[in-house]
């Protein structure tokens, strides 16, 4: 069987259940600044890659990694050096 | 209603299968009913969690095709042949098995009634489940901002929902439907034959001069395929919100 | 304890053979693919290959020349630290020995680095003595885009993140530096008999 890359590729809403565990609240709705190009995406609309040890989430305009995110061992370990600015409704 | 849905950390909790309703040859419906079901919004999802007898564990997300406003909570499925989970819930699962699930999940892709611009939905296969929840809640809430749903399936046997969008189409309530099927068509079908394109788009569309709020879903090249070519006709991208399915989503 | 799902068991899950499989995975008839990002595309006639860093001559090599130097064929175990172990597979590639033979360096790690921007480290007497190739064979068949090809890192004694995809170099360096996953949770090491998965293990 022939996987086709487009089959890996999701986007922010796939990790709704994830990012809520972490935030504690509702993020696909957020804001996220890239650091690499400066494009703004709501975090619905970024790339997202699970098919790996951990969560790959990339501006769809660069393809730059936002964040990273891993769990294991009962810890979490995100990188959000990709994100410049996350911007969220209080 | 909305401020539960979106806030607060989730916990699992487990739904009795109270029916199972085949749609197609490879999808079916779970019907779910979930005690301290905190409500949703049309176009959420919710996680659910397996576990089998030695600790291991496969998860994976699935849209609610139900409205707020139903009773119970209904999951929709595609089997996927050398998938994981799917064939478990469409196979295995039997009326009274309960299923771990968490949810909702989705501030972003989500429509409420309170929304009184025309509407476009676009489906690629089961990504008609989630804009299934935004019919269905509009027609529970009596809207009548004029709708327009594309739907792309493979063949007529595997449209999902069939008879319940024929019926909800022919209730005058502004609801409109077109339907395309990709690779094999009845004899007499009248519908579309072809993979959604601009002119497909241009013909069961709202002009962009109407500002539609738009839901794109399904597999990830239709989704990008089609937001792009809505991009380039000149619909405004912040009004077109999509939700990719990964094949391998099963 | 979790709620059991009744009558679910996944995907066939094999450990009669567990002496070949390290604590925590379990065995795969099938050879999943896992991405971080688009798979790059890289047409052979722009490949190169290099080792560069704390050496006195950086290396590279065309795809031509690289195809060119002494290959062997191999059969591993690998073991991802995602859980799955795929036993016998069957590679072709260079040894790093080969690829470092004559190098002079007091560097004692390596970052492999790959086309696409992945990076992994590894100690440098971990990718020599014969425990990791460059392949770029699969099976008997060119390796496949979505395997790594053209070429990747196979070092079968680590976790499968090691064997980094789409290779592009070694960099020799002193200290040794977290790459993309080691940076962000994942063990500097990766010793999957000892299951060194994360920090800390």
């Amino acid at each position: 069987m022939t996987i086709q890359q487009s089959d890996l590729k999701l986007d922010g809403n796939a990790i709704g259940g994830l990012l809520r565990e972490i935030f504690t609240m509702e993020m696909t709705t957020a804001e996220g600044t890239c650091a690499n190009c400066g494009q703004v995406h709501v975090v619905g609309q970024v790339v997202v890659y699970l098919n790996a040890p951990g969560a790959v989430v990339r501006c769809p305009s660069c393809d730059h990694v936002l964040m990273k995110i891993v769990q294991g061992r009962g810890r979490y370990w995100i990188d959000l050096t990709g994100v410049r600015v996350l911007e969220f409704s209080a | 209603m909305a401020r539960t849905a979106l806030l607060g950390r989730l916990d699992w909790q487990l739904g009795e299968v109270a029916e199972l309703v085949p749609q197609t040859p490879r999808v079916a419906s779970l019907v779910l009913d979930v005690p301290d079901w905190p409500g949703h919004l049309a176009g959420q999802h919710v996680d659910v969690r397996l576990t089998a007898d030695d600790g291991y564990q496969a998860q994976r997300s699935y849209s609610i095709g139900s409205a707020p406003e139903d009773p119970h909570l209904e999951i929709t499925v595609e089997r996927l042949e050398d998938g994981e989970v799917s064939p478990y819930l469409v196979g295995e699962v039997r009326k009274g098995d309960k299923v771990e699930l968490r949810g909702p999940i989705g501030g972003y892709f989500v429509w409420t009634a309170g929304d009184k611009r025309p509407l476009l939905l676009v489906a690629g296969g089961s990504g008609i489940v989630p804009l299934m929840s935004m019919i269905r809640h509009r027609e529970h809430t009596g809207s009548s901002n004029p709708t327009r749903l594309l739907y792309s399936s493979r063949s007529y046997d595997d449209i999902i929902y069939r008879d319940e969008l024929e019926r909800l189409a022919a209730g005058g309530n502004g609801l409109a439907v077109a339907h395309t099927l990709t690779r094999m068509h009845p004899q007499d079908w009248r519908g579309y034959a072809r993979r959604i394109d601009a002119d497909m788009l241009a013909e069961v569309g709202w002009p962009k001069a109407e500002m539609p709020a738009v839901f794109v879903c399904g597999p990830t090249p239709m989704v990008e395929s089609v937001a792009s070519t809505l991009v380039d006709m000149g619909y405004d991208p912040a009004t077109i919100k999509t939700e990719r399915f990964g094949a391998t989503g099963g | 304890m979790s709620f059991i799902s009744r009558g679910f068991r996944g995907k066939r899950r094999d450990v009669a053979t567990s002496s070949r499989v390290p604590p925590g995975q379990h065995v795969v008839d099938d050879f999943p693919v896992l991405s971080a990002g688009p798979t790059p595309r890289i047409p052979v006639s722009e490949w190169k290959f290099v080792v560069e860093g704390e050496i006195d001559q950086p290396r590279s090599w065309t795809w031509d020349e690289f195809r060119k130097l002494p290959a062997e064929q191999v059969t591993k175990d690998i073991h991802c630290v995602t859980k799955w172990t795929k036993l016998d597979t069957p590679w072709k590639g260079v040894s790093v020995d080969t690829i470092l033979e004559g190098v002079e360096t007091a560097a004692e790690y390596v970052m492999a680095f790959s086309y696409g921007g992945y990076t992994t480290n590894l100690p440098l007497e971990d990718l020599t003595g014969g425990k990791a190739w460059v392949a770029y064979e699969f099976d008997g068949q060119p390796l496949h885009p979505e395997h790594g090809g053209p070429a990747r890192l196979l070092v079968p004694h680590l976790y499968f993140w090691k064997s980094a995809k789409w290779v592009q170099g070694l960099r020799l360096v002193n200290e040794d530096q977290p790459g993309f996953w080691e940076s962000n949770g994942y063990n500097m090491y990766g010793d999957p008999w000892r299951e060194q998965r994360y920090w800390g293990d």
